[in-house]
């Protein structure tokens, strides 16, 4: 079984801030790390491959930093990474990135399961798996919780939904987008450290992929932002002090209209 | 490849480019040299193209996808059912709807998939929509991926539509990422904001990212539809009004489209909660300070007093005092209730992300440093084990309870 894991990398934190006199985003001295949910993504993986065998491999697109988080991956124990890397990639959107993943995951061939995060913590847009998906004319699972049983065609497994979960039986290959409930990532061995230090990881570009130039970067992509701001902080509101006995039927009274508007 | 952005020799070294970037991709060494163009960080927005007043950077233009734009006509809504009940965020979106539009001039529908749902037609006529497209097959009785996309798919070939709003839930997201790429559409996640560009009638759609510490505005020019998925809770429901007249459209959808590789086994509701969180008015969530999984009790007790879901933070549910499905945060949910009731929370920034945009959060804490208390309305520092009787005892009261 070869199984394929998508990974971001992204900023450690979403703290960032915008300078406000030069409107840019404060990114200094943040550190990357792969996105949180992807890491879920890497050990399904891992752990799918010691069931059934197989070979898990992790695919980025990013800026050839991103090589680092390929790394990671390998000394969590995948077995390789590829790096999607090439100026003609900027400007992507998710309609654009996931066309670029489909490529690269068309030209890695014989393929059996696509694992990705639910979304990315940066952009949390949830679209680039199903992108993915559809792009290769492929079933998903999205929401993933839980992966019940799999075989050398099918997959069963658990989707989240607002109000419980589905189980969903697929044939294989499919598209995953996994949870956080799924799993507990490892850390990474020392054995894995030392692979990971060793590998050569090859950067495919736009022409290795066969990309059509029309649908990537920029070109591929229909959204572009046109403006970024500040939301307009939240201020710290009233800070009620006294006896329990007190205070709190004075906040019941504060919260009583917003709760009764609230029942409709 | 020739480099899609470049500063030409018309640069006087003024330095506004570097102001303008948004991503701090341009620097600029010494004064009086050419800034330079960072490509890794650039992403092509055209900020600096604005900002330059000589005309000195040039960019690659986009070329136009060659359809014709005016031919998309009308605002649709996905109308997302489960077991034939149409949800609250279809009633949002038919809200929002409504305006965009009558500010293009065009009509309102909905498009409804499912079985036996004719009947529901009128509730969405009723809630703004001018026409409704109404595919009723058994096959599409409950929401599957393949077959759901495919049927959107076809009638926005078909029909054209302008502007395609979905609700961002589980099914709307895993739904319209399917419809978008077929069709060439831009699709943007999780708007909060949604207008018409008064010269372009673009849409303008802006949504948080980096957890709701960044704003963005989003446009997609030259393709259509112009797709988005719109957050739970944060647009106004129609108003409901059964003297509006509209039309319902029986669409025929061939045999072939409906067939799924991918199959739902089983549906499995969940029994614990008392509100599903997503839905949810009120939230009453628990964090480290509970303690234990016994003391959620205290918070259903209150919750099922005032109506209220139950919510949890990162650090209750790792410690498994409750379900994954309660987690609010970053790798949780994103809410957005009338009133969040934060209990025994301290709000790490991951947590504020998924609910700083509550119209009003209480905080109960012990330590009166909590970062939860920079966004709470109203704040109580105190031992919520004294606090949670209390305030449940006083809600009881005042609700005739």
């Amino acid at each position: 079984m070869r199984y394929v894991v998508c990974i971001k990398q992204v900023p450690e934190t979403t703290d960032v801030k915008i300078n406000p006199e030069t409107n840019t985003l404060m990114r200094d001295g943040v550190v990357s790390i792969i996105n949180p949910f992807d890491m879920y993504a890497i050990e399904e993986g891992l752990r799918l491959k010691a069931k059934t065998g197989g070979t898990v491999t992790v695919l980025s697109m990013g800026p050839p930093q991103a090589d680092a988080a390929l790394r990671e991956a390998i000394a969590m124990g995948a077995d390789d990474g590829i790096l999607l890397s090439d100026r003609a990639f900027a400007g992507s959107d998710t309609w654009a990135t996931s066309y670029t993943l489909a490529m690269a995951i068309r030209k890695i061939g014989n393929f059996d399961l696509i694992l990705c995060g639910k979304q990315a913590s940066d952009g949390d847009t949830a679209q680039v798996g199903p992108g993915i998906a559809v792009h290769l004319n492929l079933p998903q699972i999205t929401y993933v919780r839980k992966i019940e049983s799999i075989d050398d065609k099918t997959i069963v497994a658990e989707r989240l939904m607002e109000n419980g979960y589905e189980v969903i039986q697929s044939p294989l290959p499919c598209v995953l987008t996994v949870v956080k409930e799924i799993n507990e990532p490892r850390l990474p061995s020392l054995k894995g450290k030392m692979a990971a230090k060793k590998a050569v990881i090859p950067c495919w570009k736009a022409a290795d992929l066969q990309c059509d130039p029309k649908c990537i970067g920029m070109e591929g992509s229909p959204t572009k932002v046109v403006k970024i701001f500040t939301p307009p902080a939240r201020q710290g509101g009233e800070m009620m002090k006294g006896e329990p006995s007190e205070i709190v039927p004075k906040l019941a009274a504060k919260l009583k209209d917003a709760i009764l508007g609230a029942a409709h | 490849m020739s480099d899609p952005i470049k500063i030409t020799e018309k640069c006087v070294f003024c330095g506004m480019c570097v102001k303008a970037c948004p991503f701090g991709a341009i620097t600029q060494s010494e004064k009086k040299t050419t800034p330079v163009i960072d490509l890794q960080k650039c992403t092509l927005c055209g900020s600096c193209v604005a900002a330059c007043k000589f005309d000195a950077i040039w960019m690659k233009e986009k070329s136009t996808s060659g359809i014709d734009l005016s031919a998309f006509k009308d605002v649709w809504v996905f109308a997302e059912q489960h077991e034939g009940v149409i949800q609250s965020i279809t009633f949002e979106l038919l809200g929002e709807g409504r305006k965009l539009a009558d500010s293009l001039g065009m009509r309102l529908c909905a498009v409804l998939l499912g079985s036996n749902v004719q009947a529901r037609a009128d509730e969405l006529i009723a809630r703004g929509a001018d026409k409704v497209y109404l595919v009723d097959r058994p096959e599409l009785a409950y929401f599957q991926d393949e077959s759901y996309a495919n049927v959107l798919i076809e009638l926005v070939k078909k029909h054209k539509p302008n502007v395609f709003l979905c609700g961002a839930s589980t099914i709307g997201r895993s739904l319209v990422s399917r419809v978008a790429v077929p069709v060439n559409a831009g699709l943007t996640a999780d708007c909060t904001g949604l207008a018409i560009d008064p010269v372009t009638k673009n849409l303008l759609q802006t949504r948080p990212a980096f957890g709701g510490n960044i704003m963005a505005t989003i446009e997609a020019p030259n393709s259509r539809p112009q797709m988005s998925t719109v957050r739970h809770k944060v647009m106004k429901e129609a108003e409901v009004n059964h003297a509006r007249k509209g039309e319902v459209s029986l669409e025929t959808i061939a045999d072939v489209l409906l067939q799924c590789k991918a199959k739902r086994l089983k549906f499995v509701p969940e029994v614990e909660t008392t509100t599903n969180i997503a839905e949810a008015n009120i939230i009453v969530a628990g964090g480290r300070g509970m303690q234990t999984a016994e003391h959620f009790g205290m918070l259903r007790a209150l919750a099922d007093v005032i109506g209220a879901g139950v919510g949890a933070s990162r650090a209750a549910v790792d410690s498994n005092w409750i379900a994954y499905s309660h987690q609010v945060g970053q790798t949780g949910k994103t809410v957005c209730p009338k009133i969040y009731i934060a209990v025994g929370i301290s709000g790490q920034i991951q947590h504020l992300a998924g609910m700083q945009s509550s119209d009003i959060i209480v905080a109960i804490n012990k330590d009166p440093d909590a970062p939860i208390f920079k966004v709470a309305t109203y704040g109580i520092v105190g031992d919520l084990f004294t606090i949670l009787p209390l305030l449940t005892q006083e809600f009881k009261k005042m609700l005739g309870k």
